[in-house]
């Protein structure tokens, strides 16, 4: 290859992933942002304007005075979807709390474990995987239910007299959450512990730090990027989830996921549902940029 | 060997019987599964001596290093430490610290931070923690790097920084473990002289590992040669290289002529090996029995090469012809073939050599040297 067509050639490596975001994120939300300043209508589509080419130029400047931020006015007025986000946030809040609390043991016995073992460790992780996402789901209803298998055992154990009910509350939704998106809590987490030199730990000891202080001063520390990566891989997809909450939380939960499925099948309110999804986004990218921000000027600063 | 600079005047508790050692190693053995990667080992290593444990790589001397910071047990032996046996004593009480040969500083935490950590640990107020640590940085000649992160810093300054930070708590023992390993030569040649220097003025005991000979010639006061778990001689860097007690160290350590033989006499501080080239006359005490297959150790620079035979006759010298021609700078190494077909090495000082018609390719010589020019091997 010519030096220029090695240079053309690497440029047009560098667009790849831009050109990814740029068709499966910028074009849908740019569409989805469209639709909710819209109104709705009995149409096909349910909303209008509806731009169309053959309008001409004056037909679409025409459309886009028709355009207004009325849906997310609405939003704010209605305490149902504030309630909704607020709820969302506490119930993803939680839930990712609880797995990492669950997950940092796991991953750090994997780590601690013979090297030999760890491959398999790591497939037994990612195992679930193999079965539907939504089968599982549906295990966990036959799970909790008031006759299901936990009750059960633990009746026939004798540690409780009545069936506890969990099917239908929140701790159903904390419970498929935590156990679905496990495997990303443990993943990076694994991922930050496996590389540690472990003659920091021995160094740490060396200097006279005893093991369980070792462990918050040297340990901990190195594995934040894991455990701030597995939150966010847990929290985000969390915030919006509708399957969990839908099978397993009764029907009095509210998260932002299934009011913005009520909206969009059962009301037919694709504008609406619209602006419900971008300030999700907004609410989910605005925190994180700033984060990453702090982040970069934090390491700038160490330089 | 260049350097001689470790020769410290009449500083020799090893060889005074009422000196106690400061740390014992008293049959130790150290097996990971079936595998012994220490054998049965003894050793004594004094207050304030600068302690050199030597060999090739896996020969034991990292585990036997990991065994006195307490990071290993010891299968079976005991440790004597201060008077103390340190068997149950975990590695965060003990009064001894380690510099890592990866240096393992703490990514997350600056040079200060990192010199600090083990003060921290033992509760030293504030002040007195900034005090200790600009002393060491001072120390280390790290002043100006002192807010900096590990990863900002050359491997020599890295390595700077992990002695101050096993030096901040004065521990009683230092253990190096392939301390300059990481460093290149003009460094690590640098590096060697400032520690013997740190040693001297702070009076601690260093136990020091290494897999290069010239290092633990020029730093240590005693290196104990070490070969599969085994601590095959323990003395000073002169009595190893003068006086190796077996063929592997003389091997080991710098260049040598191993002349093979068959006892002749022995006996009244003398033993005479009958050779192909030589009949060596020796000084020895041992006395082997006499047609015993016997192997004597003579260096290179101990070798003489001369045009004329030796005209005194208790002089050790065979005919050869020269082989080959090392021209070193500051030397010159013959290689010579002797009528057995044996090569020989022997090396001149060039300030010695005669300028003038030098000895060349093929030239016929005598190869010569003194009564005490080497050793009887042991084994
Ligand atoms: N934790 C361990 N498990 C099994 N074998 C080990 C372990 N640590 C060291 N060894 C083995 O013991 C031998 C000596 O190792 P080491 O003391 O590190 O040698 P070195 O002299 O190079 O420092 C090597 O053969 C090494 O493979
Ligand atoms: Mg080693």
């Amino acid at each position: 290859m010519t030096k220029l067509g090695s240079r053309i050639f690497s440029r047009l490596v560098i667009l790849v992933p831009y050109a990814w975001l740029v068709f499966f994120f910028l074009v849908p939300f740019v569409i989805v942002f469209r639709i909710s300043l819209s109104t709705t209508a009995i149409a096909q589509p349910p909303y209008e304007p509806v731009f169309r080419l053959a309008d001409g130029i004056a037909g679409i400047v025409d459309n886009i005075r028709q355009l207004s931020f009325d849906n997310f006015i609405w939003l704010t007025e209605d305490a149902l979807y504030i309630n909704a986000y607020l709820s969302s946030i506490k119930i993803a809040g939680i839930s990712t709390f609880l797995a990492l609390l669950i997950a940092y043991p796991i991953a750090y016995g994997m780590a601690q474990a013979p090297r030999t073992w760890r491959p398999t460790l790591l497939m037994l992780v990612i195992l679930p995987f193999w079965t539907s996402f939504l089968i599982r789901v549906y295990a966990w209803i036959a799970i909790l239910k008031p006759e299901g298998l936990l009750n059960q055992l633990l009746l026939s154990l004798g540690l409780i007299n009545e069936p506890l009910i969990i099917l239908n509350t929140n701790w159903a939704i904390y419970i498929g959450i935590v156990y679905s998106y496990l495997p990303f809590m443990i993943l990076p987490i694994y991922s930050a512990l496996e590389k540690m030199d472990h003659s920091l730990i021995e160094a740490a000891q060396d200097l006279g730090c005893p093991p369980i202080s070792a462990f918050w001063k040297v340990t901990f520390p190195l594995s934040l990027a894991g455990v701030v990566a597995g939150c966010m891989l847990v929290f985000i997809p969390a915030v919006g989830e509708f399957v969990i909450p839908d099978l397993l939380g009764g029907s009095q939960t509210l998260m932002i996921g299934k009011t913005l499925w009520t909206e969009f099948n059962s009301n037919r309110d694709w504008p609406l549902s619209a602006a419900v999804a971008t300030v999700l986004l907004l609410i989910l990218v605005v925190p994180i940029v700033f984060f990453q921000n702090m982040q970069a000027k934090a390491e700038e600063r160490g330089k | 060997m260049k350097s001689l600079g470790n020769i410290r005047r009449s500083f020799a508790p090893w060889a005074d019987p009422d000196s106690k050692p400061f740390i014992s190693f008293k049959n130790i053995t150290k097996k990971f599964g079936d595998f012994t990667a220490v054998d049965n080992l003894t050793l004594d290593i004094y207050h304030r001596e600068f302690f050199a444990l030597l060999g090739a790589s896996g020969c034991g001397k990292s585990t036997l290093l990991r065994m006195l910071a307490g990071f290993e047990r010891p299968t079976s032996g005991e440790i004597i430490l201060d008077g103390q046996d340190i068997a149950g004593i975990p590695p965060y009480r003990r009064p001894v610290n380690m510099m890592f040969q990866s240096y393992a500083l703490f990514p997350h935490m600056t040079v200060e931070s990192n010199i600090g950590f083990g003060l921290r640990q033992d509760g030293m107020p504030k002040a007195e923690i900034a005090e200790r640590v600009t002393q060491m940085l001072k120390l280390v000649k790290l002043e100006q790097f002192a807010k900096r992160k590990p990863q900002q810093l050359s491997g020599g300054q890295r390595q700077r920084v992990a002695l101050a930070r096993s030096l901040a708590k004065r521990p009683k023992v230092l253990l190096l473990d392939e301390p300059l390993g990481a460093l290149d030569k003009k460094l690590r040649e640098e590096t060697q002289f400032e520690l013997m220097d740190l040693q001297q003025q702070l009076g601690l005991t260093f136990v020091v590992v290494t897999h290069d000979q010239e290092e633990a010639m020029t730093m240590a006061d005693r290196i104990a040669v070490m070969s599969h778990g085994n601590v095959i001689q323990v003395a000073t860097p002169a009595e190893i290289y003068e006086a190796p007690n077996s063929r592997f160290v003389a091997d080991f350590i710098g260049d040598v002529n191993i002349l093979e033989g068959k006892v002749k006499a022995a006996g009244n501080g003398r033993i005479e090996i009958a050779g192909d080239d030589f009949t060596v006359r020796t000084v020895g005490d041992a006395s082997p029995a006499i047609g015993a297959g016997a192997a004597f150790a003579v260096r290179p620079e101990k070798l003489k090469v001369s045009r004329a035979a030796p005209a005194d006759a208790s002089i050790n010298a065979s005919e050869g012809e020269i082989w080959d021609i090392a021209y070193l700078g500051d030397m010159t190494v013959f290689h010579v073939r002797l009528p057995s077909g044996k090569v020989v090495k022997t090396s001149m000082l060039n300030a010695q050599r005669e300028v003038e018609n030098p000895i060349g390719y093929d030239e016929k010589v005598w190869v010569s040297f003194a009564e005490t020019a080497g050793v009887v091997l042991k084994d």
